[in-house]
């Protein structure tokens, strides 16, 4: 029971920090990748503590609720976009035999899990009484529609070619050729994944310059700052589940295991700023048509493969 | 459209790579301060010893933001002459609230009094306080820097493609009749190429210390001399003077009587660098060029109409 408790603690500080930790990754990488510098004085020393500072000024401001909006959706919906990536930490193995909560099902939690934390910004979209809100919330769920199938497809071609669902099994069972094997349904995975967070490549529903920011348009200090962080949530999740479920998770020579997944979680998080640097914003329609034409076929194609070999061998 | 699908993807991507390898183009500015080109409009520096108080600058103004007041004073006649009138600068102020920074006023500044200095940290944090007086415009011409040379292979400047009729008028006056032919020779010498216009001033440098060091003192004394010989009076003073040498004690004379004997080497000493120039305009340029070097100069040029007491002087040099 005590144990439980410590590694809740574990995971609650893991979640507090990692984002700023990426967060604060983003502002550098994306800054030297356009030339320029970044934070340089908060904290002294290159602006570590931009984030700290960022923080202390979101605390600062004024809570603002719209006269027109639906009140209590409207204050409730931040937690909502935040607690289900907090929720999905639980089960996510960090090193072998090192996972708070060891589910059988853990895959089909994580998933469904995930797909809550859309309708954090699909209820902020709907009570903020805001017209852009609105557009950014349907958006939202038009993005879910399309880009949960590819996203659980993927997934279930890994559950599938290791026999189980739970997360800690799946690792277990994995072996280096699964990279070459897998490596459709990862990248399916990982751009799937990356419309639901709405990171930049796909940030239709957040657009800041066509409809300002989306379903996040009202809101102000505190709960702006929980959407920001639930984005960098959604992100430390993603990396780690595209971790546990294609790249091994622990796996790997010489280093411990638990420094082999934050390695490679940290290297898909600056995969991520990346691609948000580089690729500019995709319109709704190709955000659709990358979904259905690409990405479903391609994960279907991914899990006949991952059959056609398991069968075989 | 690529071949392969996704190479333009990729492409995207090593482009952001490489950037982020590649060092970063921001200046910290507080700390590293910018590097600005010499013409940099920053701050418009008055040179008030230069002022006529003509008021062209403020009337060229398209925003107004010039105000000049002065007063016109008479001084009394030197030797029989009719008394002059001069005028007097009291006040000469920029409103930077207003100025768009057209630089039409520098150009259009027949005395060079007005420069352009790249500084440009005078923000304040209330709008009355953008209007700078002659003081706070004076001091910035401690920044005004040195004009940069001509490219090498550059279409010769105005002043020195305009000068040759310069030299056939001062003949016929008969001024510069030891002058001109010596000063020709090195200018001759050195007429084409691009460097020359530093030697000239480096020859003339030894000479300009002297001149900035007693000029501290003189510089009142030149303020005087200049109000005396207007450019118009130019042509006046070959007719009046047989010798070139007359019209300087004429000056001291009229404006300060009783330090006449102390203040005229200053002058003398101090217009030994302009001499040359005036029968030969290349070396004037140079010289001008110098003078904005240090930033005392500026207040030494004299305008283009100033000749006379200059002479012997020069004739001294080229011995």
């Amino acid at each position: 029971m005590l144990e439980v408790a410590l590694s809740f603690v574990v995971i609650l500080v893991v979640f507090l920090v990692l984002p700023l930790i990426i967060g604060q990754t983003e502002h550098k990488v994306m800054a030297h990748m356009q030339s320029r510098l970044g934070p340089m004085y908060a904290g002294r020393f290159h602006g570590w503590a931009q984030l700290i500072a960022d923080g202390v000024k979101f605390a600062q401001k004024e809570d603002i609720v719209p006269a027109a909006a639906d009140r209590r959706v409207f204050m409730i919906a931040p937690a909502v976009a935040l607690i289900p990536y907090l929720v999905v930490l639980i089960v996510i193995p960090i090193d072998r035999d090192r996972v708070a909560v060891d589910l059988d099902l853990g895959l089909f939690f994580v998933l469904a899990v995930m797909g809550i934390g859309v309708l954090g910004s699909i209820m902020a979209g709907w009570a903020s009484g805001n017209k852009y809100s609105v557009l950014g919330g349907m958006r939202s769920a038009a993005q879910l529609m399309s880009y949960e199938l590819p996203l659980v497809l993927a997934a279930s071609s890994v559950a599938m070619a290791a026999g189980t669902l739970s997360l800690p099994g799946i690792v277990e069972a994995w072996q280096w050729w699964w990279l070459p094997w897998q490596a459709i349904g990862a990248v399916v995975f990982f751009l799937a994944g990356l419309a639901e967070l709405r990171r930049p490549p796909f940030d239709m529903p957040i657009a800041e310059s066509e409809i300002i920011m989306g379903p996040m348009t009202e809101y102000t200090g505190m709960r702006f700052a929980l959407f920001m962080l639930s984005e960098y949530a959604g992100i430390v999740v993603l990396s780690f589940l595209t971790t546990v479920l294609f790249l091994g998770g622990w796996h790997g020579p010489f280093l411990p295991g638990w420094l082999w997944t934050l390695l490679k979680v940290f290297l898909l998080a600056f995969v991520v700023i990346w691609f948000r640097v580089t690729y500019p914003r995709l319109r709704e329609d190709q955000l659709q048509r990358l979904a259905w034409a690409v990405l479903v076929p391609l994960s279907l194609a991914q899990l006949a493969l991952t059959g056609v070999v398991k069968v075989l061998t | 459209m690529a071949r392969i699908p996704g190479v333009g993807l990729a492409k995207g991507l090593s482009i952001t790579l490489r950037h982020m390898l590649r060092k970063s183009v921001t200046q910290q500015y507080p700390e590293v301060k910018p590097d600005l080109p010499p013409r940099s409009r920053g701050v418009i520096a008055l040179v008030e010893e230069n002022c006529t108080s003509c008021m062209l600058c403020a009337r060229e103004c398209p925003d107004w933001c010039i105000y000049i007041d002065s007063h016109k004073e008479t001084i009394p006649a030197p030797e029989g002459g009719r008394p002059r009138q001069r005028n007097v600068l009291d006040r000469f102020a920029i409103d930077f609230a207003l100025c768009m920074y057209c630089g039409i006023c520098i150009e259009v500044c027949p005395f060079d009094a007005l420069f352009w200095s790249p500084e440009f940290e005078y923000a304040e944090g209330d709008i009355r306080n953008l209007l700078y007086e002659k003081d706070n415009l004076a001091s910035w011409a401690q920044t005004v820097p040195p004009p940069p040379a001509h490219d090498p292979g550059a279409e010769r400047p105005k002043e020195l493609t305009a000068a040759p009729k310069r030299p056939a008028r001062t003949p016929a006056a008969q001024r510069p009749r030891a002058g001109t032919p010596a000063a020709e020779a090195p200018s001759a010498a050195t007429g084409g190429s691009a460097e020359e216009p530093a030697s000239g001033t480096s020859e003339t440098g030894p000479a300009a210390p002297p001149s900035s060091t007693p000029g501290g003192r003189p510089r009142r004394p030149m303020s005087n001399v200049r109000g005396i010989r207007p450019p118009g009076a130019l042509p006046a003073t070959p007719q009046s003077g047989d010798s070139a040498e007359q019209p300087g004690p004429d000056d001291t004379g009229t404006e300060t009587p009783s330090s006449t004997g102390q203040q005229r080497p200053d002058e003398l000493s101090t217009a030994s660098g302009e001499p040359q120039p005036k029968p030969e305009p290349e070396e004037q340029t140079s010289a001008a060029s110098h003078r904005r070097r240090r930033m005392t100069d500026p207040r030494s040029i004299r305008p283009p109409g100033r000749l006379g007491p200059d002479e012997p002087k020069e004739s001294e040099e080229d011995s």
